[in-house]
């Protein structure tokens, strides 16, 4: 009894210091054009079921420093390019016993894989939600006859930039209603689900509180049409799912694990979050 | 296992006399020297060591680079172009391997 009592004073203390104490900081009043001819929405209203949580959704970019935003805005200067390259060389590439490349099947990756990104996740013809890594992997291992790649491995980083570069520029198109419609609930809890010791939910930050700072972070709407993303502290690829790990593990709490079935279902839900924004992953993070 | 590979970013054209930036990449995982894997080995330092830049022949540019510098070195600066001709980059690898591109400018 004593310990809960010292609990809710603890947890009123905490939500009061962090309304009165938030940092409040503008966001960039910017536009991205990747390259001077590559135009990004990263600013629109929200959609039809974000009503009563929020009226506009922008892109983590808008959030980030001026030298970052620079990055995103030129292709040579983004270092997630160069994992673009090594992928799209993969597509080309024969691997295993079927004696196969991607582009023997998808043909090229600038074609064959324009608009997938957007789509992601999606549910498969089996009825399971299915994430890029999850069709690369069956691809991989019943078509190809080769090895699944992990899903933070290098080659599984190279090929979902690949693919996602292609789908640069076109507007977040997840589909949320008839099959998809239980996973998006599941994952519509999971975001509003508070974790951990410091129980906090996904909305505590991004919905409630962004564009104040959470000690030095500069908190976004947590949208995911960056990624995967270059984030410049891992001088890396970062994928979606090791995003959420990341949140998770902020919260203090045992995380669920890249590929689980909950945070797919959290993929397709912050996916929708995100519409009426455009793709532009791979992006560039702090 | 390293996949190496330079790039470079020269305008196409200048009027002679010109300033001109030149931003150059290479990936390249920089192994500093004094990470240790998991049975606690130290792994062996692998760098770029040193980049050079040339045009039609004469320095540019060269510089020493050292373990601190992060995974994929970018390397942005200026140069004065006086006419025609070629820009030869070079990195050299500790492993002995030297990676060149080249990128030519017309003046008009």
């Amino acid at each position: 009894m004593t310990l809960r009592f010292s609990r809710t004073i603890l947890a009123a203390t905490a939500a009061f210091g962090l309304s009165a104490m938030a940092l409040h900081a503008e966001m960039a009043n910017d536009e991205l054009n990747i390259n001077g001819d590559l135009p990004i929405t990263v600013k629109a209203p929200a959609a039809e079921h974000l009503k009563g949580h929020l009226d506009e959704v922008y892109s983590g970019w808008l959030f980030r420093s001026d030298e970052t935003r620079a990055m995103e805005q030129d292709d040579f200067d983004n270092p997630i390019m160069i994992f673009a390259e090594q992928g799209m060389e993969t597509w080309d590439k024969v691997d295993g016993t079927a004696g196969k490349s991607c582009a023997d099947c998808h043909g090229a990756i600038e074609e064959g894989m324009k608009g997938v990104r957007a789509t992601m996740p999606k549910v498969n013809s089996k009825g399971e939600l299915w994430s890029m890594e999850d069709y690369i992997n069956d691809c991989r291992t019943n078509r190809m006859g080769a090895e699944a790649w992990g899903w933070d491995s290098g080659p599984m980083h190279n090929m979902t930039v690949a693919i996602t570069v292609q789908s640069r520029g076109m507007p977040v198109n997840v589909k949320i209603d008839g099959e998809a419609a239980p996973f998006w609930e599941k994952g519509k809890e999971i975001y509003y689900t508070r974790y951990g010791q410091l129980e906090l939910s996904c909305a505590s930050c991004h919905e409630e509180n962004y564009g104040n700072f959470i000690r030095a972070d500069h908190l976004s709407q947590g949208q995911i049409n960056a990624f995967p993303t270059y984030r410049l502290k891992n001088a890396g690829v970062v994928s979606i799912q090791n995003r959420f790990k990341g949140c998770v593990r902020d919260t203090r709490a045992e995380t669920f694990a890249v590929g689980s079935p909950e945070f797919h279902d959290l993929e397709l839900y912050v996916a929708s979050r995100g519409m009426g924004l455009d793709i532009e992953g791979g992006g560039v993070r702090p | 296992m390293k996949n190496v590979r330079p790039r470079v970013k020269v305008p196409k054209s200048a009027s002679a006399g010109d300033v001109i930036t030149i931003k150059t990449l290479i990936s390249h995982p920089m192994e500093s020297g004094t990470r240790k894997d998991k049975e606690g080995n130290v792994i062996p330092r692998e760098i770029i060591n040193r980049f050079t830049c040339e045009f039609n022949g004469e320095s540019v540019i060269d510089v020493t680079l050292e373990p601190a510098i992060s995974t994929n070195p970018y390397i942005e600066f200026e140069a004065k172009v006086p006419e025609a001709g070629e820009f030869k980059f070079t990195w050299y690898d500790d492993d002995g391997s030297v990676y060149e591109d080249t990128q030519k400018i017309t003046v008009g």
